[in-house]
């Protein structure tokens, strides 16, 4: 069992009136940007991962959104670049770049392996497509989002794994000279994980590819037949996917008491307006939300089941308990959340899991609490109920053989493996 | 009211569904970026005189596009092949929207196809002064109640667009909006390689008309287009958007018939 702490690093700032409000999305501009705050908060949450590899989580999962303030992280690489020198032994895990905005991978080839060998090889690389707001924001065009994609991927992955130098003369993508003088730290290359928020292709093109599939807070039944679709595409494969090749991000806050935990939970839904935080996804601009070929008809009828009745494009407004009644939200004592989370694991039997903690309003105290918690109580007895399940974590079992590491200690805190000068 | 005649046809690789109607000289009509908007009575109007053509271009809602063309440039390549397979020899050409910008691209290329251009609304150049509105940030029903003059107040917009689209509709606007963001979403609806090749068309007589009121392509982009070809007429129609055929037909189709006869 692989567990994992996220969070979007949400802008807070009471002065801006952006908190709690459903705002338009793409619709605020950065004229109420406070640099005084921004500053802050960006070192806040660089504590609060530090502090969540103390207390034992085994991933520090970071992401990246642009032009808008529920996740202040526009560049990823900066925030898994300071990572990898600042921690030590939990995995930096990037869910992720968002491949078809990048006008030259070459540069992100390059930066994740620099990524990759200052952690000594705790990188795990993500890839996404990117929403409507990123294509915006960056001019991506979207008619050509996947294509963007896999050629972008095809291509960071020979730059990783073929020596230089070679041409590239593709659809979107045109090198006359590709030979990074830096290679990634681990061999063949970093893993490479897939977040997806329920997309038909997504799903069959990463169990096509082997890679660990992550769910981003998605209902647990859409969730599953997401996971349901990933092992029958295995079959089809070839071969048979197993609890590595799955993975299950969810809500998950911890507080002292049972009245702490309930008020604490409900700020998921009352920091700044979020189309992914189901309760408070502020006003979408359908335009934006669904470019023109960006996402195929059949990917948005799946999507539709997973948020809600109006799926991701859709303001559904699930109030704080619904989510909590069908587990989308688990706030509560260690004593009250290890149930639900064990409920979860054995719905969905992924071999990782990401906690989706300190966001919306709640303050840096309210997340350092549950961390602490989450290290001396929950996630102790999280182990022990993968161990029971057989949960296996994609760095127990390497999810493209299904063989286990040979050495799954060695290979799950790669850091030890560090020369001590490294600190 | 005239029946038009519609069919499927297999030119230059690929497939272009063509209407045709009406009695006359032979006239060309190219569709804006929402595509063929149906049998209006501007085609009604002008029907009585020519017989027009309406293609309606590939990945717009009734044929598949065209793989290989990424860019307006490529789309004007097609395009002229398909004229040839067509057999649709020199004769006018009006189109509006990105249809002007389409016939203007052929022209440039092949300035003899044409017996005729005129241009409403059309973008592909940069406007000297003010934007083109951005048709992806909006969804299609916004996108057409910005594109006219007081969309509130006009007869010819309540009627067309004036109820709820149906789903059918939706779809046509979708697959148009995937095609034209295809052709156009950088540079937004405009090609720097354009307005230099305008000069082109120095013997070819040409009509640019345009909406005083046109949110979606300012009139400047008129000016530009008139003063980059030699000899060509300037008209502005007042009370008038982006779409002078549908909002102003009567004085749109008095401007053409005269362009035409003269």
């Amino acid at each position: 069992m692989f567990i994992g702490h996220f969070t979007e690093q949400p802008w807070q700032d009471d002065s801006t009136g952006l908190m709690g409000n459903q705002s338009l999305d793409l619709g605020i501009s950065n004229e109420l940007y406070n640099p005084a705050a921004g500053a802050k908060l960006y070192n806040r949450y660089i504590d609060e991962k530090i502090y969540a590899e103390e207390m034992g989580f085994d991933g520090l999962m970071l992401n990246e959104h642009h032009s808008t303030p529920f996740c202040m992280q526009g560049v990823t690489n900066v925030g898994a670049a300071i990572l990898a020198r600042v921690t030590h032994r939990a995995k930096i895990v990037i869910l992720g770049n968002i491949l078809p905005i990048w006008e030259d991978p070459l540069w992100l080839a390059e930066q994740l392996a620099m990524i990759d060998m200052i952690s000594y090889g705790r990188l795990v690389s993500g890839f996404v497509r990117g929403g409507g707001r990123e294509s915006v924001a960056h001019n991506a065009p979207p008619h050509y989002n996947r294509e963007r994609f896999e050629e972008a991927h095809d291509f960071v992955i020979k730059t990783w794994t073929q020596p230089g130098p070679f041409r590239w003369e593709g659809k979107h993508y045109h090198y006359r000279y590709v030979n990074p003088w830096c290679r990634p730290y681990q061999t063949p290359h970093p893993q490479i994980w897939i977040p997806s928020t329920v997309s038909v292709e997504t799903v069959e093109w990463t169990a096509r590819h082997r890679y660990p599939l992550v769910l981003l807070a998605t209902k647990l039944g859409p969730t599953k037949d997401a996971f349901d679709l990933y092992h029958k595409t295995a079959e089809e494969e070839g071969y048979t996917s197993g609890t590595q090749n799955v993975s299950y991000l969810f809500k998950v806050h911890v507080d002292e008491t049972e009245e702490l935990a309930d008020e604490v939970g409900r700020k998921y839904l009352s920091g700044v307006s979020n189309p992914f935080l189901s309760g408070n996804e502020g006003q979408v601009n359908p335009a934006i939300m669904s470019l023109p070929g960006h996402t195929s008809r059949r990917s948005k009828r799946l999507a539709a089941s997973a948020f809600g009745p109006l799926g991701r494009l859709g303001t559904n407004r699930r109030p704080y308990e619904e989510q909590v009644n069908d587990y989308t939200i688990i706030s509560g004592t260690p004593k009250t959340v290890l149930p639900k989370i064990r409920h979860v694991l054995e719905y969905l039997r992924p071999g990782s899991i990401f906690f989706w903690d300190g966001d919306g309003a709640m303050t840096h105290e309210d997340q350092m609490r549950s961390l602490r918690l989450m290290g001396e109580e929950v996630i102790p007895a999280v182990r022990e109920m993968g161990k029971e399940l057989d949960l296996k974590g994609p760095f127990e079992v390497n999810p493209s053989t299904n063989e286990p590491f040979a050495d799954a200690v060695a290979s799950s805190s790669a850091a030890t493996a560090a020369p001590a000068s490294a600190d | 009211m005239i029946t038009p005649s519609e069919e499927t046809v297999e030119v230059a690789g690929g497939q272009l569904h063509v209407i045709k109607g009406g009695s006359g000289s032979p006239l060309m009509i190219l569709h804006d970026e929402l595509g063929h908007p149906g049998w209006l009575p501007f085609h009604e109007a002008l029907a009585q005189n020519h017989t027009l053509y309406l293609p309606c271009h590939p990945g717009f809602g009734y044929t598949d596009r065209i793989d290989w063309v990424m860019t307006m440039r490529d789309m004007a390549g097609w395009y002229l092949e398909a004229l040839d397979d067509l057999g649709w020899g020199p004769m006018p050409v009006l189109g509006y929207g990105l249809g002007g910008w389409l016939a203007a691209e052929m022209a440039v290329m092949c300035p003899q196809q044409f017996a005729k251009l005129i241009v409403a609304g059309a973008p592909g150049i940069k406007p000297p002064t003010g934007e083109i509105f951005d048709m992806f940030m909006v969804v299609a029903k916004d996108y057409i109640a910005k594109s006219f003059y007081d969309s509130g107040h006009s007869a010819s917009y309540q009627d067309l667009f004036g109820s709820d689209p149906s789903p059918e509709q939706l779809e046509q606007w979708e697959c148009a909006r995937e095609e034209a963001s295809r052709l156009t979403w950088r540079p937004y609806m405009h090609y720097p390689g354009l307005a230099p090749l305008l000069h082109r068309l120095k013997r070819l007589p040409t009509l640019v008309v345009w909406g005083r009121e046109d949110a979606i392509v300012p009139s400047s982009a008129g000016e530009a287009y008139h003063q980059a070809i030699p000899g060509s007429q300037w008209v502005v129609l007042d009370q008038c958007g982006h779409h002078p055929a549908i909002e102003q037909t009567e004085a749109f189709v008095q401007h053409v018939e005269a362009f035409l006869g003269a």
